[in-house]
């Protein structure tokens, strides 16, 4: 292991501060502008040329948490003042607040799905690919090629045998038809890279704690996962941003009872006009889950690959 | 503690034999060094006994139990490996108490901490105990590695070029604190190293391997007075033995291709004469390098000796070793 211990010369630094600063800066306007637009009224969000200053409004929020109804000034005046600071927002607009919208549990079950898909993912996936990465399988090398050959197609090519298994099954519109959907798809990427991971950590440890008076097992769980975390948190996050943003299977296979948060963000902009601020809120908090998840595994992330106390 | 047999064990990896029929005892509170160059199956025989390798045949008893079929955590058998293996994820307190906390030791934390803290004295890292396993350097790590087997108290210790990486001067401390240990707590110990300095020191036995056979088992001392080979004798002494062809002083018994002369075996002054080529003075001792009848030999003499290169020394063999053309010892 060498490294280059000479400082990089100035120019070169400079040039890697601008590519990288240019870099963010193209990645993250559109996620900015989702979030801009979420505060916008309507009419602001629609206006050319696009504005950069506005009137920040809690509109768009109170829009995708509730259903409202358009009222006349008649209704209005016998409903009174208006009792909480959301119902004055949508007086102003000559509606009336009928009751929550469906987003929260939307988002509930993308949250359920989505975790719960990644959680199964990584169980599975670690085991398949410690057993892969130690043990003598046979046929190892094909039915490893089999794995992966389930992802040299677009998963929703086989969206009819599938949506015919479900409906047979009776896991249509179901959460744990969903999860199960999701870990199928994502297993092979989990056990393809986890795979890598493990082989990378010498067979020695496993073999210094069976000594140590520890089974198969527990050499694993107390040796092996430590020294895997790095690789299992970044295969956790592809499986979860896979499970979470997927659209095509929850538009076909889910409507009133297990329907995700993608399927039903752009149903928001029918219910009262091109309420394009509703549908930007629906999306910025859409975000927070799996930035929250990015951020907590980012240690996992950046830690350096734990070496040298194996002798090569 | 515990005595230790090998019976007619053979292990293929592949094509190639990495333990051929060996047998072996290694009796109870023996210290015993597996000598060989690199491939001859020193590695093997420990990861026979310990459980991480199964034999192709032949049985393995530890205590009188038959042990074969048994996972290395039911054998009781600790051991030091030439790569550290330390746990990178624990610090070196958690490195040493790893054993101690297994499912089947589980020791009260107070015995875990008088233990470790013994055995971080003995070996000196009692001040990188909350140090990272990966921030030692590669004497550290080793020296971790043979606390991690030194806590315990097994049927038996296996050791694989545990002082490989170590200075010379922390080696030779080694050497003597191990041996300690050993003839203090009777501890069984099968012991794999390249240097003959500490087969010599350290072993109550030796046994040598030859490419997966073990070709001699005995004391040290049988093994250099007494060799049953040309090889088994080029695996102990400094400077090796010198091997020359049979008839070089004269006759030789029937069947004999080789002399086998060791430095001793050489006595100067009287017989034939050798030119000095080169005079080595090591400080205690100087070694002699001679020319006799165009062959070249080795030999050790007075530590303050007048020669010089160039000068004529007469020598003939005493009581020397005589090989057939297969190596094989005759006389």
């Amino acid at each position: 292991m060498s490294f280059s211990v000479t400082e990089p010369r100035r120019g070169t630094k400079w040039l890697a501060g601008i590519l990288v600063v240019g870099y963010a800066i193209i990645t993250m306007v559109p996620l900015l502008w989702i979030i801009a637009t979420g505060f916008k009224s309507p009419t602001d969000s629609i206006a050319y040329p696009p504005v950069v200053v506005f009137d920040p409004t809690l509109e768009g929020y109170v829009n995708l948490f509730t259903d409202r109804t358009r009222a006349t000034p008649q209704m209005l005046e016998e409903a009174g003042p208006p009792e909480t600071w959301y119902d004055a927002i949508a007086q102003e607009r000559g509606t009336v607040i009928t009751g929550p919208s469906r987003y929260g549990e939307r988002f509930l079950n993308s949250v359920i799905i989505g975790f719960g898909s990644t959680a199964l993912c990584m169980i599975l996936g670690t085991a398949a690919a410690y057993a892969f990465s130690r043990f003598r399988v046979p046929l190892k090398d094909d039915l490893l090629f089999f794995i992966l050959s389930t992802r040299m197609m677009p998963p929703i090519a086989v969206a009819i045998p599938i949506f015919l298994m479900f409906r047979n099954l009776g896991l249509s519109d179901t959460h744990l038809g969903m999860i199960l959907l999701y870990t199928a798809v994502n297993l092979s990427l989990s056990v393809w890279l986890l795979k890598g991971f493990i082989d990378e950590i010498p067979v020695e440890y496993e073999e210094a704690a069976l000594i140590d008076g520890y089974t198969r097992f527990q050499a694993f769980y107390k040796v092996v996962l430590p020294q895997a975390a790095t690789g299992i948190a970044s295969t956790a996050i592809f499986c979860l941003i896979f499970a979470w943003n997927e659209y095509a299977f929850a538009v076909l296979l889910t409507s009133g009872n297990a329907q995700t948060a993608p399927p039903f963000i752009p149903t928001i902009i029918g219910t009262s006009g091109k309420d394009w601020p509703a549908v930007a809120a629906g999306a910025t908090i859409f975000l927070i889950p799996v930035m929250v998840f990015t951020i907590l595994l980012r240690k996992h992330l950046l830690r350096g690959i734990t070496f040298g106390a194996v002798r090569k | 503690m515990a005595e230790v047999t090998l019976q007619g064990i053979s292990k293929s990896f592949g094509a190639t034999t990495a333990l051929d029929d060996v047998t072996m005892t290694i009796p109870d509170g023996s210290f015993v060094v597996l000598l060989g160059p690199t491939g001859a199956g020193k590695t093997t025989t420990l990861r026979m006994v310990s459980g991480l390798d199964k034999p192709d045949r032949g049985r393995i008893t530890i205590g009188g139990r038959d042990v074969t079929g048994l996972t290395p955590a039911q054998r009781d058998v600790a051991m030091v490996f030439q790569q550290y293996s330390l746990y990178p994820h624990l610090t070196v307190r958690q490195n040493l108490e790893f054993p101690l906390k297994s499912p089947i030791l589980r020791t009260p934390q107070a015995e875990i901490d008088r233990k470790v803290g013994e055995v971080a004295e003995i070996l000196q890292i009692s001040h990188k105990l909350d140090n990272k396993a990966t921030a030692l350097s590669g004497g550290e790590m080793q020296r971790v590695s043979i606390g991690r087997a030194l806590v315990r108290d097994p049927a038996v210790y296996l050791m694989d070029e545990p002082l490989s990486s170590l200075d010379a001067k922390l080696r030779s401390d080694l050497r003597i604190e191990l041996k300690g240990i050993q003839a203090n707590s009777g501890a069984t110990l099968l012991y794999v190293t390249h240097d003959q300095i500490e087969a010599m020191t350290m072993a109550t036995h030796v046994g040598v391997l030859d490419r997966g056979r073990l070709v001699q088992f005995g004391t040290p001392r049988e093994i250099y007075q007494n060799p049953v080979s040309i090889y088994a004798a080029s695996r102990l002494g400094q400077p090796r033995i010198n091997i020359l062809p049979a008839d070089l002083f004269g006759s030789a018994p029937p069947g004999a291709t080789h002399i086998g002369l060791r430095p001793e075996q050489i006595a100067q002054g009287e017989g034939q004469e050798s030119v000095v080529q080169r005079v080595e003075r090591l400080g205690d001792q100087t070694r002699l390098h001679l020319t006799f009848k165009a062959h070249d030999l080795i030999t050790v003499t007075d530590a303050h000796t007048a020669l010089k290169a160039g000068d004529i020394v007469r020598i003939s063999p005493r009581e020397p070793f005589y090989f057939a053309a297969d190596g094989a010892r005759v006389a």
